[in-house]
């Protein structure tokens, strides 16, 4: 272990930061959702996919990746918002464990749709050509790409604070998390705000979906390990917290990536162990309240 | 009472007789079936999610990583068979004892969340087992899965018989479900079985009361995992192979699609569920490589439109006849 050069050991850490992002991103969306309507979104990680194969869709028709990272999350949150309209919204009230369920028969019939259509391989998906290359960072070379990625995603979530913090809605939002009947009582017609948040949480998975894809790969069952992992996230940061899934996020990518570098077969397993950890002394995750939704 | 026609006095008698009626039904099952392998997929797998229905349906706990024990036991039988040649019944044992072991072990973890957290911690523990059972290949032969298992003899006092003809096995399984069926229909008739129903109702009332609850969860817990692991272990005798995919959460969602589709809670649910899933899998997929579509179409609607399944359907129709 002590051979490791100190730049290899930027450079994991660096890019364990950037997994961390795709993360964040699939996290903090579950986590608005999840606080929002109490809704676990278990089609969440088809969501991602589908966020990858629209990318791919867009790269073949118009062939311009800055035009797809706009557009994609536009359409993924539209399915979204699709989905809560005409069938999560009925369930509301019920058993809470109904729209997981829902979500989840949803989620094998995106899985199948896009295997129908683009067949069970990999595709390759080419990062922009502007973006291609490393870049030198003073310590080491770095994926000019992967910084891309570190970018967008903290543009996202400034972009997600303004909104929650400083716009109306965002008080709307932030006020329906902690009591949805009082903000009803004050004439605020909160459906069309569930199917908002919706939607913005798919988006959001969409966009970390094509982000993702030129690091990762497309394939139809790239989002459920993608939904599990995410999930830990969400478990060690705190269900509904977008701090706790932010920090978590972070530390559980660079976790993975350490991990791969010392030892890769536990790559994969360590985060579990982690999760495992959390729980045993701090069961409602680092940044958690108790009692949501238990 | 004399009105009532024939058909719905048999109804009004099974399900009160749920029991005599499953086993009756079992024994002549095979002969109404277009071939006897479906037959037999269905006993193992409403076995299955029989195991799960004592944990979702009985005490109001989903679980998405039931995959983790049915594959315990698939592992276990299939380790013991072909790197120990030990005998069946052995092999059968350990597969309890593994699976018991597994989810005494994640039970304790997942167990210290509710609600929602629970059902994806059971997911992400069951994830976890296959990314292990992914990475031992020494043990468990990685992504290719354990092999030609071989098949011996069953030992009985005195004899030994081939189990391996279809319907032959059919009736080795029939026998491990009967006694099953009749183990789960002591416990939940049972003042615990009660305490089970008094949790999924309203946890913080059956804690008033006095019940420690979280130990009988745990309880419930270990039950549900070793009747999984006892599915999982027939399986593998059945199949002679065991694949990394029984680990993986394909299966735990399967487990849950049949359940919920037969009906939650209920005494028949799990095996009409798995009859239904596993026709409709035999049947799409002539057709198609795609009825996972078809299925999980059924499933979304299932949830939408009728959460109880489609015995818990019947169920409610056959109360009220009996009102009537």
């Amino acid at each position: 272990m002590f051979e490791i050069p100190l730049s290899a050991l930027g450079l994991q850490i660096f890019m364990g930061f950037t997994l961390g992002m795709i993360f964040v991103l699939l996290a903090v969306g579950l986590s608005l959702i999840f606080g929002m309507l109490t809704v676990v979104n278990f089609a969440h990680g088809a969501f991602y996919m589908w966020g990858a194969y629209a990318g791919l869709l867009a790269m073949n028709y118009m062939g311009n990746f800055w035009l797809a990272l706009v557009i994609v999350p536009i359409v993924v949150g539209g399915v979204g918002m699709l989905l809560e309209r005409f069938a999560v919204r009925r369930l509301y009230g019920l058993n809470p464990d109904y729209p997981l369920l829902l979500t989840f028969g949803f989620s094998l019939v995106m899985i199948e749709i896009v295997r129908i259509i683009w067949g069970t391989a990999d595709h390759p998906f080419s990062s922009p050509p502007a973006l291609q290359g490393p870049i030198n960072l003073g310590v080491f070379f770095f994926p000019s790409y992967w910084l891309f990625v570190i970018v967008v995603t903290i543009v996202v979530l400034l972009l997600l604070w303004i909104l929650l913090k400083k716009t109306n809605i965002g008080l709307i939002i932030r006020a329906g998390t902690r009591d949805s009947l009082m903000v009803r009582v004050c004439g605020i017609d909160i459906s069309k705000i569930w199917l908002l948040v919706f939607g913005m949480g798919t988006g959001i998975a969409g966009l970390a979906g094509i982000l993702a894809a030129p690091m990762r790969g497309v394939y139809p069952e790239m989002g459920i390990s993608m939904l599990v992992e995410c999930f830990v996230v969400v478990v060690v940061g705190g269900m509904g917290s977008l701090v706790g899934a932010i920090y978590s996020g972070i530390i559980l990518g660079v976790v993975v990536s350490f991990t791969t570098l010392i030892y890769p077969p536990m790559a994969n397993i360590v985060i579990f162990l982690v999760m495992a950890v959390i729980l045993l002394i701090r069961p409602s995750g680092l940044f958690g309240e108790k009692g949501l939704l238990e | 009472m004399e009105k009532t026609s024939i058909v719905k006095r048999i109804l009004i008698w099974a399900s009160n007789h749920p029991l005599w009626m499953i086993i009756l039904f079992f024994l002549i099952f095979p002969f109404i079936m277009p071939y006897k392998a479906l037959a037999t997929l269905i006993l193992i797998n409403g076995l299955f999610s029989l195991g799960f229905n004592i944990l979702y349906g009985y005490t109001g706990l989903l679980s998405f990583g039931h995959a983790a024990y049915f594959g315990l036991g698939a592992y276990s039988v299939g380790i013991l068979l072909s790197r120990f040649q030990t005998s069946i019944w052995t092999a059968l044992l350990f597969s309890l004892i593994v699976s018991g072991v597994g989810s005494l072990i994640i039970g304790f973890f997942c167990l210290r969340r509710r609600g929602i957290y629970f059902a994806l911690l059971n997911l992400a523990f069951a994830q976890m087992l296959y990314f292990i059972a992914f990475q031992w290949v020494s043990l468990t032969g990685g992504e290719v899965g354990l092999r030609n298992i071989p098949t011996p003899a069953l030992q009985l006092p005195g004899f030994s018989i081939d189990i391996y003809s279809p319907l032959r096995f059919y009736y080795f399984t029939f026998i491990f479900v009967t006694i099953a069926l009749i183990v789960l229909k002591r416990i939940l008739d049972s003042p615990f079985g009660r305490v089970l129903e008094a949790i999924r109702e309203n946890e913080n009332r059956a804690r008033a009361i006095g019940y420690h609850t979280n130990q009988v969860k745990w309880l419930s817990y270990i039950i549900s995992g070793v009747f999984s692991g006892l599915a999982g272990g027939l399986y593998t005798l059945y199949m002679h192979f065991v694949g990394i995919e029984y680990l993986y959460w394909t299966t735990s969602g399967m487990v849950v699609m049949m359940t919920l589709l037969g009906g939650a809670g209920t005494f028949f649910g799990p095996f009409i569920g798995a009859g239904v899933y596993l026709y409709l899998e035999d049947i799409i997929s002539i057709y198609t490589k795609h009825w996972m579509i078809f299925v999980g179409s059924i499933f979304f609607l299932c949830v939408l439109m009728f959460p109880e399944g489609i015995w818990g359907r019947v169920k409610s129709r056959i109360d009220r006849l009996k009102v009537s």
